[in-house]
């Protein structure tokens, strides 16, 4: 009871002093930073992952290649690449951040996309082929709108985890939402630890709305059978 | 026309598919291939549109040979048809239809109104235009694979067991819908299938084709049954190969009776109404009760429908009806014996 009284207290401490909505280190100034690293990271993840997942699962070759480098990413430790490229780069640019973010992002969105395209019904890809499609139109026509849950899906879990990452990042002495959780412990400012938490679980809920909406308007409702039956 | 001109495909393990095969499929006939399982029938379908290419010879399609043709190119032009319909799950039944149009650049609204066509041509109600394929059952998903095929009219149409996958009563429908269309149509038809009845029912020609790839017998359905060429063949189209033949023969010159019906004396009468449509026998033991009776109608219906039609009823006679049901005699025990046995020597 205590502790509730203390939590909403500190809520309202946090997002009533109007010292926090202003400055290079309130709110808005750290909401932005934090979606310009995940924002940036996933980009690139997405840039690099879908392409390379789309062509390896449409050809069917080097997809062993995807799984073994997906794994070997996955082993990576996220927090320790972060805190070996600050030391290196400085906290000059956000590049230290992102590289890691990346790396981070690129295997669920490359072995997603790659399992989703090389899924395909092959009596499908037959019958598209079979009608005249050339290649590229049978994966960009055919393929990636039957394989689209499953490399947004990849893109999803993607983004869950740089959005939970770029956090941690704040260790690094760069900005983001993580800030006031680690300030806040550092100075023993509870308001801003428990602020901060809220504003970052609030964060990663609408990211995950955003996504939940994108399937629904991108996926035909004759793949995800979200239609009624008549 | 289709040609093989000793056509062999060997797949990179080895496997000889399809052996030396020299055959055609003439322009506006249905031509059947039909073996046991892995005898290469899907191969040598799949080099027609180069979905496999050949490994020796040549496929030519009226007098070209398919190699010089962009396979893309080459498939817009024939219409392909797969056991698993292979519709498009992301497209309505509609744009899926509308695949090859769009891919050949029409124009949206003729390609849907073409589409909407298609869809009452092969037998489906247009409302079904808006759904996805996974609200229509395998019977019609295949009719939508075949309208699909058809789209952009294209004179050959490959067709790979295209019913096998669907229950026996929508396969005879499907079976009976093609042959409709094709009489509307007529493209040159190559079919595919392992079911030997399905062969000499759809087939103009059929070709008999034996594991390896080897061309057993090219002929009509009615001569495969009279002359099977090897004891292959004869194995292959099985024990009630004389049942069969029995659909190829004409009950046009069978001969009827005629003095079976009003007051006649034997065993059994034909009683026919007002119309001179038949109502039932009757026997000389029960004249007071109607006993079923089955008839057929001569020169159109086959020799088959007459013996099935005479062993409907406990008079063991079959009732000749002309176009409009109208008796016109009775084949007996006797006429039906004197022509299979005529059948049986010819
Ligand atoms: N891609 C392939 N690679 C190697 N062998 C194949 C391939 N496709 C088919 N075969 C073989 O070629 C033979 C003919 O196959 P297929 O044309 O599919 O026969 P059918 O359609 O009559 O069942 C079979 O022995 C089959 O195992
Ligand atoms: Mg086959």
């Amino acid at each position: 009871m205590n502790l509730l009284f203390s939590f909403f207290d500190w809520l309202a401490g946090f997002f009533g002093n109007g010292e926090n909505w202003s400055g290079p280190s309130g709110i808005p100034m750290r909401l932005l930073e934090h979606l310009e690293f995940s924002a940036l990271a996933l980009a690139l993840a997405v840039l690099i992952a879908i392409p390379l997942g789309l062509l390896i699962g449409h050809t069917g070759r080097g997809g062993v290649i995807v799984v073994i480098s997906a794994n070997l990413a996955r082993a990576l430790p996220t927090l320790g690449l972060l805190v070996m490229f600050v030391l290196l780069m400085g906290t000059a640019s956000s590049l230290p951040v992102i590289i890691p973010l990346v790396l981070l992002a690129v295997p669920p969105i490359l072995v997603n996309t790659f399992e989703g395209i090389k899924g395909v019904d092959p009596d499908l890809r037959d019958a598209a082929f079979g009608m005249g499609l050339r290649g590229p139109q049978v994966l960009g026509r055919v393929s990636v709108p039957v394989a689209l849950p499953l490399i947004l899906l990849g893109c999803r879990l993607a983004a869950i985890q740089v959005v939970a990452t770029t956090t941690v990042a704040a260790y690094t002495g760069l900005g983001g939402l993580g800030r006031f959780v680690i300030d806040g412990f550092a100075t023993k400012d509870y308001s801003s630890v428990v602020g901060g938490s809220v504003l970052i679980v609030l964060f990663a809920l609408v990211v995950q709305a955003l996504f939940a909406l994108a399937q629904r308007v991108t996926v035909s409702p004759g793949v995800s059978r979200r239609v009624k039956v008549r | 026309m289709i040609t093989f001109d000793a056509v062999t495909k060997r797949y990179p393990d080895g496997t000889v598919a399809v052996d030396r095969l020299d055959l055609e499929a003439p322009t506006g006939e249905i031509t059947v291939l039909v073996g046991p399982s892995g005898c290469g029938k899907t191969t040598s379908l799949r080099m027609i549109n180069r979905m496999i290419d050949a490994t020796e010879g040549r496929i030519l399609l009226d007098g070209a040979p398919v190699q010089d043709i962009d396979p893309p190119t080459l498939r817009r032009g024939i219409g392909y048809v797969i056991q698993q319909a292979g519709l498009f799950p992301h497209r309505k039944i509609v744009d899926n239809i509308a695949t090859v149009p769009h891919l050949l650049g029409w124009d949206k609204k003729k390609a849907r109104a073409r589409a909407m066509e298609l869809l009452e041509r092969v037998g489906l109600d247009p409302g079904l235009a808006g759904r996805y394929p996974f609200q229509l059952s395998g019977g019609q998903q295949q009719r939508v694979g075949v309208a699909r095929a058809l789209a952009a009219d294209p004179p050959v149409l490959l067709m790979d067991e295209p019913f096998s996958a669907v229950d026996p009563i929508v396969r005879t429908s499907l079976q009976d819908e093609l042959l409709r269309l094709q009489a509307e149509l007529n493209k040159t038809i190559v079919f595919v299938t392992h079911d030997i009845d399905e062969a000499i029912k759809l087939g103009d020609r059929v070709a008999v084709l034996r594991v390896g790839g080897k061309l057993a017998q090219v002929a009509d359905p009615k001569t495969l049954l009279s002359d099977p060429a090897d004891d292959f063949v004869r194995e292959f189209l099985g024990r009630d190969r004389g049942i069969r033949r029995l659909q190829f023969i004409s009950t046009e010159g069978l001969r009827l009776r005629t003095d079976m019906t009003g007051d006649a004396a034997g065993p059994w009468r034909l009683v026919v109404d007002a119309d001179g449509r038949p109502t039932g026998w009757v026997s000389r033991e029960r004249p007071d009760e109607l006993e079923p009776y089955g008839t057929f109608v001569r020169g159109r219906d086959p020799m088959r429908s007459a013996l099935d039609a005479a062993l409907l009823s406990p008079s063991g006679c079959a009732v000749a009806v002309d176009e409009d049901g109208k008796v016109v005699g009775v084949a007996t025990r006797e006429t039906l014996d004197e022509a299979l046995a005529e059948a049986a020597d010819g």
